[in-house]
Parts: structure tokens; sequence; C-alpha cells
């Protein structure tokens, strides 16, 4: 990690606990423009709530973000979305009763002079930026529930990527996806890269992610296994430290690596 | 390009295939389930008017039955909102009750001790008075189930007895009476209807909107170069929505004042009293202008609107919602201060009504209206309801008790047969939806 560019997110020392329970302990990542870091680990390891603090979903209880290095104040989804970073949920988190439209610019709805909802514009602007990234949707009026599972999830990229988002969290993006449409999503993460995002992919799978991202951060049990450049270890080292938190030689230890001695 | 191309061929091919009656509805994008409440509906009234020897379906009743629904279908409104959060309000009976009490005392003991009796302003204020409380109230509840996380069925719940203990309390259960003669013209009656000449001129409003809605919607779609509806179907949606306004006015002034007041109003006036009677249509009544006004208002709100808009979100994924940014804990508390307004609004038209305030007024109704909403097809599990649904319902549920004491059903036996009917219409639904999937 020679890179000498500020980073475009540090979250630093970040611990949260539930009731007791470390989720997250003193973990630290990073993100830099342009780049994909696949954040890895098990169920329960707490990656998803790391995130989700980033997200501001949840309030961390201790350690710092920064964006672009300086401090970030993130106590809420608007206070997120003000420092330009997009979620798209592993529950896809879209209201399933409204149409693509509405959902797209659900909390950010264009309104006309007198104040009401300009559907019809934010229908336009829908379906440009559909057509972009899945020209075979035809299906604008209908409530989302009615979408299959591909289809869902443009409408959930499509939604993190309306608003020039900097920031992008993909929680499980493939999860519920068809190999067609995985390799749809590949592509899009490819194209949103060249234009200086910087994404963050989280998965319990590493096959999903090992060929998207860049790096990979791997967590367990709620702390930081370590980092490594995805062209400096293979699948196999990547799984002994999400399954053992064995830190392969090409790799930085983070807290939560195994203590071999 | 080529994908624009095959969808045209798509739906040109799926159009083609389909049978006329498919294709007629999805042209004219008309609702079936509301089509099917339509049918529903009048089945009721044709069977009760065939049981009642065509005493049904009579200007009279048909006016009455207007006037009975408003207070319910002003409700029902606010209710659909409620239900579509994943909300209840059993309260809205008891806040009617009380809300109507205070609007009894403030302008038949208070407001005449200040201004003096039937003062121009007493209603105003009167109804300015009851519209804040039920705001207050609404907002209260809505404040306790949003920020203390209590369930709206139990806020509510207690709320169903607070204020009828209250209603109970403020006059240690006396009746109010009389209301200011121009607040009583919100209950309708000879005097609480706008007359011939003025109902025709509503209708006639009424049809331009509908004329310009139509083709406003098109402007704008066309503007964008989205899919347009076929122009018979505009010219089908635009006739029929005129007709039945129109026929309706037509019903309504065709229901003649009663020859006792009607002789009283001519004797007033130097009009000599013709041989065949004076014939004084009663025309639009207030209570029922005012349902359509709120009805009109709360479509408004909930489709046009971003609280509308957060309103189904909320309803359909709260996570999702709380996510996106929504304030949702304040969406919910407005939600009931609206209720709770609405309610101010229904307390006005039943108290006028009565012309009086009782300890008893509005009980039940809570069931009245969430039986309206959910017959209307607001679904419980959150996210789905329409305003005009709702509206439907209420007056489908009027109908059927309007038709039984028509009818000379027993009192026991109404109440029976209304809650089979609510149970059934339920289940009609969830039949229809899992098919609709």
């Amino acid at each position: 990690m020679t890179d000498t560019r500020t980073p475009l997110v540090e979250m630093k020392n970040i611990s949260i606990s539930f009731g007791g329970i470390h989720a997250v302990d003193n973990a630290s990542v990073d993100l830099y423009p342009g780049e994909v870091v696949a954040l890895l680990g098990h169920n329960g390891a707490g990656k998803s709530t790391l995130i989700k603090i980033l997200s501001g979903a949840y309030k961390r209880d201790g350690g710092e973000i920064l964006i672009n290095g300086e401090p970030a104040d993130i106590n809420n989804p608007r206070d997120a979305k003000k420092y330009g970073i997009e979620t798209i949920y592993q529950t896809l988190a879209v209201a399933d009763n409204v149409d693509a439209a509405a959902n797209l610019y659900l909390g950010r709805e264009l309104r006309t002079p007198w104040g009401t909802l300009d559907d019809v514009a934010m229908e336009a602007k829908t379906r440009e930026v559909m057509g972009r990234l899945n020209p075979n949707f035809q299906r604008f009026k209908e409530p989302v529930k009615a979408l299959s599972g591909g289809q869902r999830q443009s409408v959930a990229i499509a939604r993190a990527i309306l608003f020039n988002a900097r920031i992008l969290i993909m929680d499980e993006p493939t999860a519920a996806l068809g190999p067609q449409e995985t390799a749809q999503v590949g592509e899009l993460i490819k194209q949103l890269k060249k234009e200086g995002i910087g994404i963050f992919l989280i998965s319990h799978d590493i096959h999903d992610v090992f060929d998207l991202a860049d790096r990979v951060s791997v967590m367990k049990n709620g702390q930081v296994v370590g980092h490594a450049r995805t062209e400096d270890v293979t699948k196999d080292e990547v799984l002994g430290m999400i399954i053992l938190g064995k830190v392969p030689e090409k790799a930085i230890p983070g807290p939560g690596a195994m203590q071999t001695a | 390009m080529a994908d624009i191309t095959n969808t045209t061929h798509a739906n040109r091919a799926r159009s083609a295939s389909e049978n006329p009656v498919k294709r007629f509805f999805r042209a004219t994008e008309i609702d079936t389930r509301l089509l099917g409440m339509v049918g529903a509906m009048l089945i009721i009234w044709i069977g009760f008017n065939i049981l009642s020897g065509g005493l049904f379906l009579t200007p009279r009743n048909l006016w009455n039955l207007s006037v009975q629904t408003a207070s319910v279908a002003v409700m029902a409104t606010g209710m659909v909102l409620v239900i579509v959060t994943r909300n209840i309000d059993l309260s809205v009976g008891s806040i009617l009750g009380f809300v109507g009490m205070i609007m009894g005392v403030l302008q038949a003991e208070l407001l005449p001790q200040l201004l003096g009796f039937n003062h121009p302003a007493t209603w105003m204020i009167t109804l300015l008075a009851g519209l804040l409380l039920g705001a207050g109230i609404g907002a209260l509840h809505g404040a306790i189930i949003a920020f203390l996380s209590v369930p709206s069925f139990i806020v509510t719940l207690g709320g169903l007895l607070v204020w009828r203990g209250a209603t109970w309390f403020v006059t240690s259960g006396r009746t109010v009476a009389p209301m200011d003669a121009t607040f009583r013209l919100m209950g309708g009656g000879t005097e609480g209807s706008i007359g011939a000449t003025a109902s025709w001129i509503v209708g006639v409003i009424a049809c331009i909107a509908i004329v310009a809605t139509i083709a406003n919607s098109r402007k704008q779609r066309k503007r964008f170069g989205f899919p347009l509806r076929p122009m018979w179907a505009e010219y089908f949606l635009t006739t029929v929505g005129c007709a039945l306004v129109l026929g309706a006015i037509a019903v309504v002034n065709s229901y003649p004042w009663p020859v006792a007041i009607a002789r009283r109003y001519a004797d007033a006036n130097g009009i000599a009293w013709p041989e065949g009677g004076l014939f004084i249509p009663h025309g639009i009544a207030i209570p029922v202008l005012i349902a359509i006004v709120v009805g009109i208002v709360m479509t408004f709100i909930s489709t046009r609107l971003r609280f509308g808009r957060y309103v189904f979100a909320l309803g359909g994924n709260p996570e999702a919602a709380e996510l996106a940014g929504i304030k949702t804990r304040w969406v919910t508390v407005k939600i009931f201060a609206l209720m709770g307004m609405l309610c101010a609004i229904a307390a006005a038209i039943s108290t006028a009504r009565l012309n009086a305030a009782t300890n008893a007024q509005g009980e039940l109704d809570e069931l009245y209206t969430i039986a309206a909403a959910v017959i209307g097809g607001t679904s419980l599990a959150g996210g789905m309801g329409t305003i005009a649904g709702a509206m439907l319902g209420a007056l489908v549920m009027q109908s059927l008790q309007s038709g039984m004491v028509l009818v000379g059903i027993d009192t026991p036996f109404q109440r029976i047969v209304v809650g089979m009917v609510l149970v059934v219409a339920v289940w009609l639904d969830t039949v229809y939806r899992a098919r609709a999937k």
C-alpha cells in the first residue's frame, strides 16, 4: 500500500456494540477513488455492521470517519448522502409497493414550482438512467414488487448512481441474481470504477467478488484480520483469512489476525 | 434502438393475443378492483330496491344516503393513510365525540356570552377550534406511537377510552343543544343544501376539471414521449366521468323540499302557493360537498405531494424509507394529526346534523371507519389503499345499513349482517389479490 493519495474514505478504529457484544471492534478500512475494496467475512463477522456505520444506519460508539482526509460527521442516512455515500443494501431496501421512479427518487423527489411531485420528470429521468443500466427494462408503471430479482437490483443500483455518488457501498450485490445478471452487475462496477467512484463490496462469498476487487479487507468476529491486494494473494489464502484468521505473507495483518507464535 | 423496436413488437403481439375485455381495461387503465366494488354496490342498491318495493332508488333515499355517508367517509380518507403505514386508529369515534362536545359547548354556551346569540363568526371560531383540537389530539397519539414506540393499537385503544370519558366529563353527561344556525348548515337538511342552480354549477365545474385533468396528463406524457392511452379511451373516460357527475346532480336536484317547509318558505317570501305544490330541489347537501372536497384534497395529498409518497413508501417498506433518509417518525405524527383533523370535520358534520352534542356521539364510528377503508381496498398489511376506494367503502356500508332499515330488518340483525359483510369482503379481496399475483 504505497498509495500516497488521500483516501476517499478512511474509517479509523471503529467500534460498536449491541448489548455488550462487540459487533465491530477497533476496525479500520480505507478506500481510494476508482478502487473496489471487497469486505469479506463470515455471516456475523461484522462487515455489514461496519458498513452501516459508514452509511449512517448505525451510530458508532468509537472511532472516526474521514472523507477526503477531513473528519466527517455521519449520524443518519441523510448525513451520509450529503458526503456522496450511497448504499445498496442486501435486502435491496426498495419500497415494494411503489414504482421504479418513486423508488429512485425516494427521499429526494423532484417537485414542480407548486410543490407537487413532478412524476413525469422523475419518470423521464428514470427511463434515461434505467435505459443505460438495463435497456430491456420496460415496466416503469408497475410496483417494484412485480419485478424480477435482477430488475429490482438494477432499480437499487440506479437509485444509488442517480445522485452522483462518489462512494458506493454494495452489500451482497449479486446474492439474489442469476449468472447473467451477475455479469451485468460486474460490467456496471467496472464502468463506475472508470468514473472514479470508490466502491465497497461486501460479501461472504469470495468467488462473487474476487475478480472485481482491487483489494480485500477481511473481518472475523468483529475485528479486521488483514488487508491484501488481490494480485498478491490467491483465493485460497483469502479463504484462510476468512476461516482461520491466518494472514498470508504479502498481506497486512490487522488486530484480528491469528496470533502465530 | 433494437430494444425499442423489439418491445413495440412485443407490445403489439401482446395486445393482439389479449381478448377485447382485457385490452379495454389496459387501455383505459381502470382499476378493476374499484369497478368490482361499484358493481357490488349496484347489486346492493338494486337488491334493496326490489325488496323495499322501489323505495331505495328514489332521489329522497339516495340524497339521505349521501348525507349519512358523509361523516364516516371523511374519516375513512384519513384512516387509509393510517392503515397504509401499518397502523390503526381505534380512537376516531371518541375523538369525534370529544371534539363535537367541545365545539357544542363552545358555540352553545361560551361564545353566545361573549359575542351574542347567533353571531356570524361563531361557526368559524368553533370549527377552527375543533380542527386545532382534533389535530392536537391526533398529534399527541402520533407522537406517543412514533417517539415512545408504543403500538398504535394500544395508544388509540387508550385514546378510545380517554376521549370518551373526557366527552362525558365536559358536561357531566348532559346533552348540549341547540347548535349555532350557521354551523347547523354543515349537517345538511333542507337549509343545508345548496339548491339546484348552485348544484349544476358545481357539476359543470367538476366536468371541466375532469376534462382538464385528462388533457393535462396527456400533454405531460406527450412532452416526455411516454406511451399514451389510445384516443378512444380518453374520450370514454371523460364521457363516463362527466355522465356520472351530472347524473348524480340530476338525482339530488329531483328531491324537492318537504311540502311543509316549502309552504313556510313561500309564505315568508310572499310567493303564491301553486296548485300542485312548490317544487324546490334540495341540490347537493353541504356535508356531502364537504366530504367530496375532503376526498379531493386527501387524494391530492396522497398522490401529488411528497408527504403522500412517504406515507406509501413507509407502508411498503419502513426500513427502506428510513434508509432513504425519510423522517419516518414525523411522517407518523403528521398522519395522526391529519386523522384528528378529519375527526373534527366529521364531528362538525354529525353535531350539526343532530343539532346537538351528546356524549354517545361517534360511538362505534371507529369500526365503521376502519371497515369502510378495508372494504375500500386498504390492505391491513400496509402499503396499499386509495382514498376513493375508502369513500366508496363508506358508501357501501351505509347503503347496507340504510337498506336494511328500509326493508325493516331489526337492529341486532343489521349488525350481524354488517359484520359478516366485512369479513366476506376482505376474504374476496384476499382471493382477488392472490389471483392478481
